[in-house]
């Protein structure tokens, strides 16, 4: 599905990805993980084709194909989609206007996005501008309500579960849950790992500074972590 | 006044917008009505509501009112000198003064006191005649504790050379609410001087949204509303879309004149390719009352030019103004945002240029759905 081969990225003038090689297979469910500044949503823009991030060299080859060059909409057309980990807040477009637009283009029912919406507990956001006022756990609501539109064959999650609280962690990994079908493939970010228990991860890696040390079974790494810290991934000597 | 007098203003250059020969213009009979024109400012050709008119060039070509309490007729069935030039003076400057020497037509509402009009009064004004001046002259009037909503949308055939001055008078009584909408779609060769002044007495309401969609050679207009009653309001918000070569100078002044009178100005000017936008507002504080303009510009365009101009003038200690006003460019990053969804970029800044456009009127909802048309029409979706 997704092979990232030597991928090196620079940002604001610096290095933020160092030869990052990543191969997802389709249905594959990663787990990044990571501290703070570490490049996990610098990869996850990366691979989305945020004009902000320069790709000095390497590829990301997407169902065989080379995608380096693709825009943003050509990504998402082809099956990617991301949910921001901070996503902009856009006055006068409303919730409801990008979803129709998506699932127009989608051809997906809006009643059932909106049945969704229900669930999530954010039908009153539709008419809202996009993340305007919004809580942090709404934002990441929004942003699944419109990935649900979206229904993309490689599913970019980016700190879904920063900033969302206990109770609404459950609405949010249950849709998630949702998204992630049997032949969805998915990257999800976190660097608190909280939403490892709604997400059957095949594999987890693990990244510092810009490059991805170490992958492993899922579970273990994380009780790695939890025990460790990531200091413990600094030194640790292991690496793909 | 006299002839005379009138004619001598002519050739005085108006205060505002770039300056036109009026003389080169002259009233012609209709031509052609485009309907296909009209729709595409949201004007329903076969639109059965409960008051009617439209006009082509200079000539009334419909006009109807089919609702008790509302009369919809032309200027010259009305013939009233008393409701005339009553807030607008002809000699005010060549534009009205060639309004008051050429003019013809005009449609008049009145609603009689306490009548509730639904559904909006729907009138056009279409010039089709190559050189031509049309000079309507428009009023409205609610009487005591009535309310009334007017769209109007003024429109012109493509490659068609003309200038349009509207003259419009609104009498907003007592307790009474004016919902106005105008939509003007005009064309590159187009120049265009309405003239508008509102009264609204005590506990009066008076909402005002102007939405010009299309490219224009010049467009000069800055109503004035005077608040003369305790607690009467005013809202007065417009869209502006600069194209092409188009020179546009909108402004919308209130003063208050009555203590407890409220307004409230905001303007949404998009310049685009080589267009020139000024945006004026103006809220004069004679009595004790609050005002707040909000001017906001969007640059698309290296080549265009957007200057803002809020004024704020206060001869009473208790009054409170503020304005509020920002110039800028699209974000990149809200249009990435946009575009990582699978939104094409041109679709992306269309919307994000709508949502910009986007303001918070208190119309009708028939009429909130004229303005988000038009508005999609604008931003070119």
């Amino acid at each position: 599905m997704l092979e990232i081969r030597d991928l090196t990225v620079e940002a604001s003038g610096r290095i933020i990805l160092d030869s990052v090689k990543l191969t997802v297979r389709d249905g594959e469910k990663v787990l990044l993980l990571g501290p703070n500044g570490s490049g996990k949503s610098s990869l996850m823009q990366t691979i989305m084709g945020n004009p902000s991030y320069k790709i000095l060299s390497g590829s990301i080859m997407f169902n065989g194909r080379d995608i380096t060059g693709l825009s943003p909409e050509e990504r998402a057309r082809i099956g990617i989609g991301l949910i921001f980990q901070i996503p902009p807040k856009v006055k006068g477009v409303r919730l409801m206007d990008l979803i129709e637009r998506i699932a127009k283009m989608r051809g997906i029912d809006l009643d059932e996005i909106r049945r969704k919406a229900e669930e999530l507990r954010i039908s009153h956001l539709l008419e809202r501008d996009l993340n305007v006022g919004f809580s942090g756990g709404e934002m990441k609501k929004a942003e699944l309500l419109i990935m649900l539109s979206q229904r993309p064959k490689l599913a970019l999650i980016d700190e879904i579960d920063s900033g969302v609280d206990v109770e609404s962690m459950e609405h949010v990994g249950s849709s998630l849950n949702g998204i992630l079908s049997s032949d969805t493939s998915a990257i999800v970010v976190t660097h608190t790992g909280y939403i490892s228990k709604y997400i059957n991860a095949d594999i987890a890696y693990v990244m510092l500074n810009g490059r991805i040390v170490c992958s492993g079974d899922p579970n273990s790494i994380l009780d790695n972590i939890r025990r460790e810290g990531f200091e413990a991934c600094m030194s640790c000597k292991r690496a793909i | 006044m006299q002839k005379s007098y009138l004619m001598s203003i002519l050739d005085k250059k108006a205060p505002y917008g770039i300056d036109i020969d009026v003389k080169k213009f002259i009233p012609a009979e209709a031509l052609k009505l485009d309907e296909e024109r009209l729709k595409e400012i949201g004007i329903d050709p076969d639109y059965s509501g409960p008051g009617t008119y439209y006009q082509v060039d200079s000539s009334v070509v419909k006009r109807a009112s089919n609702v008790s309490g509302l009369k919809v007729t032309s200027f010259e069935e009305l013939n009233d000198p008393e409701l005339s030039w009553k807030l607008i003076s002809p000699d005010q400057d060549k534009y009205t003064a060639a309004a008051a020497l050429y003019g013809k037509g005009g449609y008049v509402v009145v609603v009689d006191e306490g009548v509730k009009v639904e559904k909006p009064v729907q009138t056009c004004l279409f010039m089709s005649a190559p050189g031509s001046l049309q000079a309507p002259h428009n009023i409205i009037i609610a009487k005591d504790n009535s309310e009334v909503s007017v769209f109007t949308g003024c429109t012109i055939m493509k490659e068609v050379v003309g200038l349009h001055v509207g003259i419009t008078e609104f009498y907003v009584g007592r307790n009474a609410r004016v919902n106005f909408l105008m939509i003007h779609s005009w064309n590159p060769d187009a120049h265009v001087r309405p003239r508008t002044a509102a009264i609204v007495e005590e506990g009066g309401q008076f909402v005002y949204h102007y939405v010009n969609i299309s490219p224009v050679s010049s467009l000069q207009t800055y109503p004035k509303v005077r608040l003369v009653g305790r607690n009467a309001r005013a809202h007065l918000s417009s869209v502006i879309v600069g194209k092409g070569n188009s020179n546009v100078d909108v402004g919308s002044e209130v003063s208050l004149e009555a203590p407890g009178t409220r307004a409230e100005i905001i303007s949404r000017n998009v310049a685009m390719d080589r267009s020139t936008i000024f945006a004026r507002a103006r809220i004069i504080a004679r009595a004790e009352g609050r005002g707040h303009t909000e001017c906001m510009g969007l640059m698309l365009s290296e080549e265009a030019n957007i200057v803002t101009i809020p004024e704020l003038e206060s001869s009473v200690k208790e009054a409170e103004l503020t304005h509020e006003a920002a110039v800028g460019k699209l974000k990149e990053e809200e249009i990435y945002y946009l575009t990582s969804k699978g939104i094409e970029r041109r679709d992306a800044i269309s919307m994000l240029v709508r949502g910009f456009m986007r303001v918070d009127v208190e119309l009708p909802p028939v009429l909130r759905k004229q303005v988000e048309f038009a508005t999609a029409m604008a931003a070119g979706l």
